[in-house]
């Protein structure tokens, strides 16, 4: 609206081509603030009856953004309370850097799922086949394993042009994407999964925007709503409330392990009445932050609920290989879909997401992710491959991650031994620190954890006493923010506040 | 292994797949797409019937369920087998459904069809597929820049630091960009606006580019190829409702890029014409016209620009930028300066101006009020790396606040990817004299540089020797946009078969000929005219062979359709 300021005077609709609009009808009143400052000067334009604003200085304000309006779903978006923190370690890792003295020599930051920047070594052999791949002069010679070398030879006779810099096709470089598709099947027992339903992205979330882009029409009426648990990772929500969908939260319980339940499913569904169309169904499993797995009966019990609510599932599955207890199981939605067989295995309409951010790979900045779409309308699939096709491509170098990812060197493979004593190494450490985790944190007072069985995060809750909570609300802040700030000045240790990931009222965590 | 199974199970499911499955569609109108009336049977429920068949939406196999013997699921009480799906295609954003990206089309899909086709054996008048439908230079052979990958190869894997024939400036240069990632790894994820040592040189990078024009690094982000940013800005400033609703300026011919965006965002395309008989100059009378008459139907929010021109290949004027920037100034739009080509200038007397410089250059009264974002990439100029989806957007004068809304939108994203900035890097900081690269990086670029001049000329002067093919010279860029006559008998074909004039003539050719262009209609053009877009990327001999081959298609063409 601010741009008609410009040319308008009380209620005379003005054709102005200086200030460019047909339609005005501003009075100095509702003239934002900063404008009523000003003072008015004739137009300069002809057929202009308005006004023209000029500075007191008397220069001509046009240093009001054009943009002061802008979408509004993306000024809906949640700023992050995490970023008040980011903010701070930045500072803090300067003053450590200028010397200032500190209780602590560096900040340690495990606010991120970034195994790479915690200090986990990336994968020899991955490292090696994205060498040779960028420069094939390292495969003459054996400076390489050889199952390096025809590893990379095979990936570049993929690439168009036999180079990583030529565009692939959009769902991804066939070759990898069939392997993908293989992948998948091994991991399902043998479910069929069909190549031209897997679509490689820069990124698992950056798919999952591209689904919710087909699934949510800004302009619906009713708006379009999609389940979202609580607690869940930040990204999913702003993407949700940037496409202008309607976040409809269900709780996990924490008493249980952060269970899933359908009867709260049920709740949100409900909830939801009047407010907007609920159209899909957002599921993390491994959960992020919370740590939990759910059990093959509850993947079902929530297909079950899906199917009968006319759900669209979006299971975001990437910590899928961080599975820690002895006794869980990871069961892929996929899966456990076609395990139920007729008529609900060919029904229910599925998105499940996967990356090479996370596990063992970890390579979260090449940005390689995919997505399998299952039981889509074939007319509607014509359309994601064109908006998937908007991108151009994933990275190429993400691809060739996946790749390896879906295969990595087998017994008898020159790598292997040491791709084996790379992954034991991480999976060691990460099974000792999960362990850590559940024994001192819970050992703490005011805190208590539930068992973290996968995933990349411990979620702990955390008892503020009364004071803290007065603190935090006098320093304007939500009480565990200011828990994780003081944390951050006084120990170096960088966390994120619970309030970023949504919580039941009254209860604080970390992640 | 998995493939085997599936095939040896398959004949089990063909009962379950035959019996079908009804759905009645009690909601919805039911388009055309469904056969108008009735039942629609789906075949969803197994794995396909023929194996090359590539009908995408195949889904899940019940195989596992019989053949595990678990229990079938009951079917609800309400029937709710009788349904359709969720998503359907009066369900889904209505936006997506506009979305067409004619770069990656329905042509280039039946060119990997034909490929395919020849893989297997079949005869075609043609040996090979020549794909000219895309700037992918890297995919027409030419070769990447050794520094760059050298470098690329190291960050990878730092191991190879030790190995004595990289040379020390690759190193240093790997050292460098390693100890700016979280972890010394190109696996971790940088700030979601770039890595901030790559952000500095962009920036001083801008400077040296626009003689000393000052350029603050907090102003660049760091994207996933260009048209990351470029779709980032749109969603930005994309809102309003009804008469009110935003609309974007966009050239016509355009990249469809923007007109895919917009129709996602349901935005108003704004069209201006570049005017061909002038070499696809730019009007501003007819930038004037274009928002008057949209000024009564939406609020013009943006003006874009592509600056060497796609798919045109002209290269504008200083002058023309500054009426441009004058422009933008008076009618208050927001610039976007699509200047990923560049260092891609190969007329004579044709020199790249950058929107910010000009604008610099133009005082204060413009410096610091006129808002622009310019954005550049790794995929072109001679580099061509497009594979590595890098890329940068620089911001002037954009307020504090949407700024912030900014760096919100982009969190999304997470960050763009990391080799794909370090590539970036590089771009903007190359080898410098005395260093051991600098000379063979040189050499790579300026031969690079040279043969896409000397290609832009080659496919200048043939395609103007055809009678019929009328083609203005390529100035910038990598493509040719020549205007072509279509006899009317061919119009009228293409007409009874659903088709635009162009597409017809391009299938024609593709089928024909093996060669794979882009039909002007996917890019906007006057009415009544009809163009192709035509990469100059194939070497030097195969664009000889490949602009004959056209010639001689469209003489066969004019003659069996006059």
């Amino acid at each position: 609206m601010l741009k008609m300021a410009y040319s308008v005077r009380a209620n005379i609709p003005l054709r102005c081509k200086w200030a460019g609009t047909t339609r005005c009808f501003l009075t100095s009143e509702r003239l934002p603030t900063a404008l009523q400052r000003t003072n008015f000067q004739r137009s300069s334009c002809s057929d202009c009856i308005g006004l023209r604003l000029v500075s007191n200085k008397g220069r001509k304000i046009t240093d009001m953004s054009v943009l002061q309006e802008i979408s509004s779903n993306v000024r809906n978006m949640k700023q992050l309370e995490n970023s008040v923190l980011a903010r701070r370690t930045t500072q803090i890792k300067e003053e450590l850097r200028q010397g200032v003295r500190k209780s602590y020599k560096e900040v340690i930051d495990v606010s991120w799922g970034d195994p790479h920047k915690a200090g986990v070594k990336p994968l020899s052999f991955v490292r090696q086949v994205l060498a040779a791949c960028l420069y094939p002069q390292l495969m003459d010679g054996d400076k390489l394993m050889v199952d390096v070398r025809q590893r990379a030879q095979r990936l570049l006779r993929a690439c168009t042009g036999g180079s990583v810099g030529s565009y692939s096709a959009t769902a991804g470089i066939p070759e990898i994407v069939q392997r993908v598709s293989e992948f998948i099947m091994r991991r399902d027992g043998g479910v069929p999964s069909h190549p031209e339903n897997i679509y490689i992205c820069p990124g698992s979330q950056w798919a999952l925007t591209n689904i919710l882009t087909v699934l949510v029409n800004p302009e619906a009426s009713p708006r379009i709503g999609v389940l979202t648990p609580v607690p869940c990772h930040s990204t999913t929500v702003l993407s949700l409330t940037a496409l202008g969908a309607v976040v409809v939260p269900y709780y996990l319980r924490e008493e249980s392990g952060w269970a899933l339940e359908v009867e709260e499913l049920q709740r949100a569904l409900d909830s939801a009445k009047g407010v907007c169309n609920p159209l899909a169904l957002y599921v993390i499993n491994p959960g992020n932050p919370a740590g939990y797995v759910q059990s093959r009966k509850s993947v079902q019990e929530v297909i079950r609920f899906a199917a009968e609510k006319r759900l669209f599932l979006l299971a975001d599955e990437v910590y899928q290989e961080c599975v820690y207890r002895e006794k869980t199981e990871f069961v892929s939605y996929k899966r456990a879909l076609a395990e139920m067989g007729l008529p609900l295995s060919d029904r229910v309409e599925l998105a499940s997401f996967h990356t090479a951010s996370k596990s063992l790979m970890g390579e979260c900045g090449l940005r390689g992710g995919y997505v399998e779409l299952v039981n889509l309308d074939p007319a509607v699939m014509k359309h994601v491959n064109s908006l998937f096709s908007t991108n151009a491509c994933a990275p190429v170098l993400g691809q060739i991650a996946l790749d390896v990812m879906m295969n990595p060197p087998q017994p008898g493979d020159p790598s292997y031994h040491l791709y084996m004593k790379e992954t034991q190494h991480i999976r060691t450490s990460v099974a000792e620190n999960v362990k850590r985790v559940d024994e001192v944190i819970n050992s703490l007072p005011g805190f208590s954890c539930q068992l973290v069985e996968g995933g990349a995060f411990a979620f702990p809750r955390l008892f503020l006493p009364p004071k803290a909570t007065k603190r935090a609300e006098e320093a304007g802040m939500q009480p565990d923010t200011f828990y994780c700030l003081r944390l951050l000045e006084e120990a170096g240790v960088l966390l994120s506040p619970g309030t970023d990931y949504g919580q039941k009222e009254g209860t604080y965590h970390i992640r | 292994m998995s493939a085997t199974r599936v095939q040896l199970l398959s004949p089990r499911t063909l009962p379950l797949l035959s019996s079908g499955r009804v759905a009645l569609f009690l909601q919805g109108g039911g388009g055309p797409h469904r056969g108008g009336v009735g039942p629609r049977f789906r075949s969803l429920t197994s794995p396909p019937l023929s194996c090359s068949s590539s009908s995408p939406g195949r889904a899940l196999s019940s195989l596992s369920t019989t053949r595990r013997g678990l229990p079938k699921e009951k079917m609800s009480e309400n029937g709710m087998m009788s349904r359709a799906k969720v998503l359907t295609i009066d369900t889904m954003n209505p936006t997506v459904k506009k979305v067409e990206y004619a770069v990656r089309g329905p042509i280039v899909q039946r060119a990997v069809e034909l490929e395919r086709e020849l893989s297997e054996g079949m005869k075609k008048p043609f040996a090979e597929v020549i794909k000219a439908n895309i700037g992918d230079a890297h995919a027409m052979g030419q070769q990447p820049i050794t520094f760059f990958r050298q470098v690329l190869a190291l960050c990878s894997y730092p191991e190879l630091l030790s190995d004595s024939t990289f040379p020390e400036d690759a190193k240093s240069r790997a050292c460098r960009i390693l100890n700016s990632c979280g972890g010394n790894s190109m696996g971790a994820y940088s700030a979601s606006q770039g890595i901030e040592s790559v952000r500095q040189d962009v920036a001083r990078y801008i400077e040296r580019r626009d003689g000393g024009v000052p350029c603050d690094p907090d102003n660049i982000y760091l994207t996933t190829g260009a048209s990351d940013g470029i779709v980032t800005m749109l969603k930005l400033l994309v809102c309003g409702e009804g008469a009110m609703r935003a609309g974007v300026m966009i050239s016509i011919p355009q990249y469809p890029l923007y007109s895919a965006a917009l129709a996602e965002l349901s935005a108003v395309q704004i069209n201006y014409y570049l005017n061909e008989e002038k070499c696809w100059s730019l009007d501003i009378s007819e930038l004037q016209r274009a928002l008057d008459e949209a000024r009564l139907y939406c609020n013009p929010r943006a003006l874009c620009i592509i600056n060497p021109g796609n798919p045109t290949g002209q290269v504008q004027s200083r002058e023309c930028i500054e009426d441009v920037i004058r422009f933008a100034a008076k009618e208050r739009l927001f610039l976007m300066a699509d200047e990923v080509y560049q260092d891609n200038v190969y007329a004579e007397g044709c020199q790249f101006h950058s929107f910010k410089k000009v604008l610099f250059e133009m005082g204060p009264e413009y410096s610091e009020t006129v808002e622009l974002a310019s954005f550049h990439s790794t995929s072109k100029c001679y580099m061509g790396e497009c594979g590595f989806r890098g890329g940068y957007m620089e911001i002037i004068n954009m307020d504090d606040d949407v700024k912030a809304q900014l760096t919100k939108l982009l969190s999304v994203r997470l960050c763009p990817p990391v080799p794909g900035q370090a590539l970036m890097d590089l771009v903007v900081n190359p080898p410098q004299p005395g260093e051991p690269s600098y000379e063979h990086f040189i050499k790579e670029r300026t031969t690079t540089l040279s043969a896409l001049a000397e290609k832009a000329k080659l496919t200048e002067q043939v395609l103007n020797t055809v009678e019929g093919i009328r083609c203005n010279p390529v100035q910038g860029a990598m493509y040719s946009f020549p205007c072509i006559t279509i006899p009317e008998r061919a119009i009228q074909e293409a007409k009874e078969l659903g088709q635009q004039p162009d597409m017809f003539y391009c299938m024609k050719m593709l089928e024909e000929t093996g060669i794979c262009l882009v039909p002007g209609s996917g890019f906007g053009q006057k009415e009544g005219t009809y163009h192709f877009r035509m990469t100059i990327l194939p070497p030097t001999d195969k664009l000889k062979i490949l602009l004959n081959n056209v010639k001689a298609f469209h003489q066969s063409f004019t003659q069996q359709y006059s």
